[in-house]
């Protein structure tokens, strides 16, 4: 049997669900063109178990954990569970951290930045190009000769690791559910203002994370994938996922009152255009090297792909980081260390792009 | 005059960017990928299609996927 979710009009059908239920989300609770944001998320989660403590993000998001455990229910569903791991790890930790950073200059991952330019935020054009031009950078180094190497196959304890660390997160909001009024609920931390404190039910949270992780996995959606494809190779394939989840975000934000156009006061966001641009050149690139945006990575982690998971918890740690030394950017603007941040983080991906290379392209 | 493209292991775009660029330099003939995720598969299937190449067959070797492809 073929896979539908693979084919053109599959993976058209996989971005527009995903754009439906993104800007769906933010009626439902989410916070304001974030309906999903994979980076934002995962800073969430980063601050829900306190690697950081800023206060207005701090939330266990079910989505992220719904993305791993559906992509893992999928791959089960079609022999497509491949447990490998060992292509340069530490590479693909130290991309995740500098993606994570990168992105929370802009305040979005390439998802969010579909997102804000569906709900009618200007802002997201420059970190748009941003990720363009970042992806550009990046299929340079491909062309060269860049290489992480060969992973091999592995154990399927390998592979379960991340979406076992996923199911435990689950357990843990279970038991210390959210408690109106208080910060903290056991040992998870609960932001009680700011965009930490809009979500979705949980149950509502979880199953359309289930339902785009399954969906994702089988179609090999990726946001990164789509730019880089049709500048490496002239092939829209991915691109029309993309295109398909910008329109049908857009669609539904009519539809609700959610389209706002605009560059100033737009929600959680930022207009120091330079910094939404080099922000997101920066992720743009880390995730190129990467081989995956931010959601392919947990896809690709929920299929067993250790390397993958470890750039997810590199990205975890970047967050933690960002929030830590004041480099995350908030709608005031960048914050206290961000410039610096972005131009330590595109030295050391571009010194990895030099310098990772096979000997004869 | 067949040639070989060991892509198993590693990750997008390396699979697609290998077998496109062995297709460029033979300009014809025939060449086996070798990959072992069936993402892989299908981006090397797509691309050598667009590039006007046939692909003949699509072999399971145990993990691995080989794809024999050629061009006229």
């Amino acid at each position: 049997m073929r896979n539908f979710l693979a084919s053109r009009w599959g993976i058209m059908c996989v971005g527009g669900l995903i754009g439906v239920f993104a800007a769906l989300l933010q009626k439902w609770g989410n916070p304001g063109n974030m309906g999903i944001c994979v980076a934002c998320f995962e800073r969430d989660i980063a601050g829900a178990v306190g690697l950081h403590r800023a206060s207005v993000v701090q939330y266990m998001r079910p989505e992220i954990i719904g993305f791993v455990l559906g992509a893992l229910i999928a791959a089960f569903s079609f022999r497509d569970f491949r447990p490998r791991a060992g292509s340069a790890p530490i590479v693909r930790f130290v991309l995740g951290m500098w993606a994570m950073i990168g992105a929370l200059v802009f305040l979005g991952c390439p998802w969010r930045a579909m997102l804000r330019l569906a709900g009618g935020d200007g802002n997201a054009i420059l970190g748009l190009l941003g990720l363009v031009f970042g992806i550009f950078i990046g299929t340079r180094f491909f062309r060269s000769g860049f290489t992480l190497g060969r992973e091999t196959k592995s154990y399927p304890a390998v592979g379960l690791l991340l979406p076992g660390a996923m199911l435990l997160f689950l357990l843990l909001m279970l038991l210390f559910p959210q408690i109106q009024g208080e910060p903290k609920s056991g040992i998870l931390f609960y932001s009680l203002k700011g965009p930490g404190a809009q979500h979705a039910p949980l149950l509502v949270s979880l199953a359309v994370g289930l339902l785009v992780g399954f969906v994702g996995q089988r179609s090999r959606f990726c946001t990164m994938g789509a730019f880089r494809d049709l500048i490496l190779f002239r092939q829209t394939h991915l691109l029309g996922g993309v295109v398909a989840l910008i329109l049908a975000a857009f669609a539904v934000n009519l539809l609700v009152g959610q389209f706002h156009p605009g560059f100033v006061d737009q929600p959680v966001a930022h207009n120091q255009h330079i910094w939404n641009f080099l922000g997101m050149t920066l992720a743009g690139l880390a995730f190129a090297l990467a081989g995956g945006c931010p959601g392919r990575q947990l896809f690709m982690a929920g299929e067993g792909d250790g390397d993958a998971a470890l750039f997810v918890l590199g990205m975890i740690v970047g967050a933690a980081f960002s929030h830590n030394f004041g480099l995350a950017s908030s709608p005031a603007g960048v914050g206290p260390y961000g410039i610096q941040a972005v131009f330590l983080g595109l030295a050391v991906c571009l010194a990895m792009g030099f310098f990772i290379r096979r000997k004869s392209a | 005059m067949s040639e070989t493209v060991d892509a198993r292991g590693l990750s997008c775009p390396q699979p697609v960017l290998m077998a496109t660029e062995t297709m460029k330099r033979m300009g014809r003939g025939e060449i086996v990928v070798l990959v072992d995720t069936q993402t892989s598969m299908e981006n090397v299937d797509r691309a050598v299609r667009s590039q006007g190449w046939e692909v003949r067959e699509i072999r399971e070797e145990g993990d691995e996927l080989h794809l024999y492809i050629a061009g006229e």
